[in-house]
């Protein structure tokens, strides 16, 4: 069989299960789109800027579980997509980057619209090839996806020129499988190391979860359900942990870090065994790892060895997948009596539950928004969120039943919801969908309106508008600061009017009387709509 | 201290780029790094030499092992590895004091590489430590360049990584 590099390109993503391609056209990838005109089994998503090809395939990859892919243009594209490959870096986001690149006889000369993409995506890419000879595409491709999602998943760049993807290779084979020999990620948790967890399970009085993100990328949900409930133990999470748990579960007790909750900050400094799940006790979790490493024992369970000890030293650490590690140890008897510990913090935990909101007049109050917003999601729902002050809000205030909380967790990347929510739409069209903003990271991606409405969406959009980037505002205003600087949104435009130029509907709010009238209009709209609602710019997520 | 890593990778181009990389974005400190082909045509071998506690080359063991086209890596115990340094030496000198740095080069185990009427070369192939003593014992004739390898290192015995 005689394939060019491009059709070998097509050939092997259809192989792969892959059905949508997120990407943006351009000069050296003509070849590939010359491919996917002939693949009618790929589906394809035309994105406004790239950055938001890497944004929608991450969406995309999150709530399916499969490798993301986008297909993006030599030099600009490839810099654009840099954010989004950074991103999915980041959160442990397994994705398939492909890049045009310049035809190789000229690679180094600085020809037009070259640059040296596996260079730049380097410190943050899983693995990256820059692709010499098409004969080779069957193994990268194979190696790519295999790279991408297992162990601890991230995305992995392949750059092919433009004369590569043109190459003729005659009796092209797809291997079924891959070997590299320098790639071996663990899965199995030691057995030793099994039964030490076990035992300090039993022996602690105070004993808490802490689960992260990691928890999804192992699709290990159930089995951690099964295991807080076996043992009764409360739990905590990261930020990329919620939804882990429905808001309310009896065992919840919210998010841990700089912006978390109390009752889940107060279960993180008086437990006496912390259970680390999947998460790298990222700053803004575990903002003195040395003082919690100080005060109580802690097991450290990731995929990924590198983690353990990085910005923690581990008691009992575990190296494997968070699934295959809870089944190992669920098959032992585990015994947890904290009944106690557990009700001091359940009663704090409804406190803050229970919690009544400011009241302004001319404005809604963000959390109590929230609250009643994720009061009437659909228990599968996915919810994306951005970054800023929308997102701290997000995580203290939605009353989440169970469904999907996506954000960006490690980069922060302004703009990450509304192209993850349309990711997400591409791949679960019956899935209810609601993207939350503020204005500044809605400017970013608004451009992405027209996705929506290209391909037929019925995302639904929550903009909180204040005029102000809130958090910086609120940083700028604490000593040692002087003042806001470069934070009032001066030029914000007409957002309804922005929708109704994308043949998208629009609702506005600024009553506390309307908000739930409104809310149940806006999850009723049977098309795409956008919610904006009037924030007053003093709220602090403190409040 | 002074610790020894001894890296295999796969033969290809790039690979050290990514090994540099990962040094300078995860702020780890190298005082040396050599690299060179091994009997396997396929597989190099880098030495590093980092001077850090041992959390940190920890951490540099752990990091490079996530590299896909890193196969072992390995901390070489500083008392069972032979570790040499290849040192080439330009130093002024002329017929008065040649016999007075071939002295040296013989106590030191150096030898003439090149001569010239007012300048000899000499090269020494030793551990750091004497390939440091033989720098100094070359300062009073005037240096004029140096070129050093880096460390590389195998474990002492029959045993391989």
């Amino acid at each position: 069989m005689e394939m060019t590099g491009a059709q070998i390109l097509t050939e092997a993503l259809l192989r792969e299960g892959v059905e949508m391609v997120f990407g943006y056209a351009g000069a050296t990838i003509c070849p590939i789109a010359d491919a996917l005109l002939a693949a009618p089994g790929l589906g394809y998503t035309l994105v406004r800027t790239e950055q938001n090809a890497g944004h929608m395939a991450s969406g995309y990859a999150r709530v399916t579980g499969k490798t993301g892919v986008c297909i993006v243009t030599s030099g600009p594209g490839a810099t654009n997509l840099i954010t989004g490959i950074a991103t999915a870096y980041m959160d442990s986001i397994p994705l398939v980057a492909v890049t045009g690149q310049v035809p190789s006889i000229q690679l180094g000369r600085d020809i037009f619209q070259e640059v040296d993409i596996t260079g730049a995506v380097l410190p943050f890419t899983k693995h990256s090839y820059l692709v010499k000879d098409a004969a080779q595409l069957p193994r990268i491709l194979k190696e790519a996806f295999h790279i991408a999602s297992t162990g601890r998943p991230g995305p992995v760049l392949i750059d092919i020129p433009i004369d590569v993807q043109d190459q003729l290779v005659q009796d092209v084979e797809f291997p079924e499988a891959v070997q590299i020999r320098g790639y071996n990620p663990s899965v199995r948790g030691n057995d030793k190391q099994i039964i030490n967890v076990a035992a300090a399970i039993s022996s602690a009085q105070r004993p808490v979860i802490c689960a992260g993100g990691g928890v999804f990328l192992a699709r290990a949900e159930e089995e951690l359900r099964d295991f807080a409930a076996r043992t009764a133990i409360p739990v905590v999470t990261t930020m990329m942990g919620l939804s882990l748990f429905p808001t309310e579960h009896p065992l919840n007790m919210g998010m841990i870090g700089t912006h978390g909750n109390a009752a889940a900050n107060k279960a993180l400094a008086k437990s006496d065994l912390l259970i680390m799940i999947g998460t790298r006790v990222a700053d803004r979790a575990i903002f003195s790892p040395d003082e919690i490493q100080k005060r109580m024992p802690n097991i450290h369970i990731d995929v990924d060895p590198a983690e353990i000890g990085k910005n923690m030293q581990s008691t009992i650490p575990l190296v494997g997948s968070a699934k295959i590690i809870l089944q190992q140890l669920m098959e032992r008897t585990l015994h947890a009596d904290c009944g106690e510990w557990l009700s001091q913090l359940q009663a704090l935990r409804r406190e803050e539950l229970d919690r009544t909101y400011p009241e302004q007049e001319g404005f809604v109050f963000p959390g109590r928004l929230l609250k009643l917003l994720g009061e009437r999601l659909r228990e599968d729902a996915a919810i994306c969120v951005d970054v800023g002050q929308n997102q701290i809000w997000s995580c203290k205030h939605l009353r989440l039943k169970g469904g999907r909380f996506l954000t960006s967790g490690g980069l922060g990347t302004m703009g990450y919801a509304i192209p993850a929510s349309i990711g997400v739409k591409t791949a679960q069209r019956d899935r209810q969908v609601v993207a939350v903003c503020g204005d500044g990271s809605f400017q970013m991606s608004m451009n992405e309106l027209a996705a929506i409405r290209a391909r037929g969406l019925d995302n639904k959009i929550l903009l909180l508008r204040n005029g102000v980037l809130g958090l910086v505002h609120q940083s700028q205003t604490r000593p040692p600061y002087h003042g806001p600087f470069g934070v009032h949104l001066e030029g914000d435009p007409d957002f309804a009017a922005i929708a109704a130029a994308y043949g998208i509907p629009s609702l506005r709010l600024n009553r506390e009387a309307d908000v739930e009238s409104t809310l149940d209009a806006f999850l009723a709209e049977p098309g795409p709509c956008l919610l904006i609602a009037e924030v007053d710019p003093a709220w602090r997520t403190t409040d | 201290m002074k610790q020894t890593i001894s890296v295999l990778v796969e033969n290809q181009a790039g690979v050290l780029n990514r090994i540099t990389s990962l040094f300078s974005r995860r702020a780890f400190n190298i005082d040396s790094l050599a690299v060179g082909v091994t009997d396997d045509p396929s597989l190099s071998r880098i030495t590093i030499i980092v001077d850090s506690g041992n959390s940190v080359v920890e951490q540099v063991e752990k990091q490079l092992n996530k590299l896909v086209e890193v196969i072992k890596v390995r901390r070489l115990d500083e008392s069972a590895l032979v570790g040499r340094e290849l040192m080439i030496i330009k130093v002024s000198a002329n017929k008065n004091n040649r016999e007075h740095i071939m002295t040296i080069c013989n106590i030191c185990g150096a030898k003439a590489a090149d001569i010239s009427p007012t300048s000899m070369t000499l090269e020494i192939s030793d551990t750091p430590e004497r390939v440091r003593t033989f720098e100094d014992m070359m300062r009073p004739f005037n240096i004029l360049e140096v070129a050093r390898t880096g460390v590389i290192a195998l474990q002492k015995g029959s045993g391989k990584i």
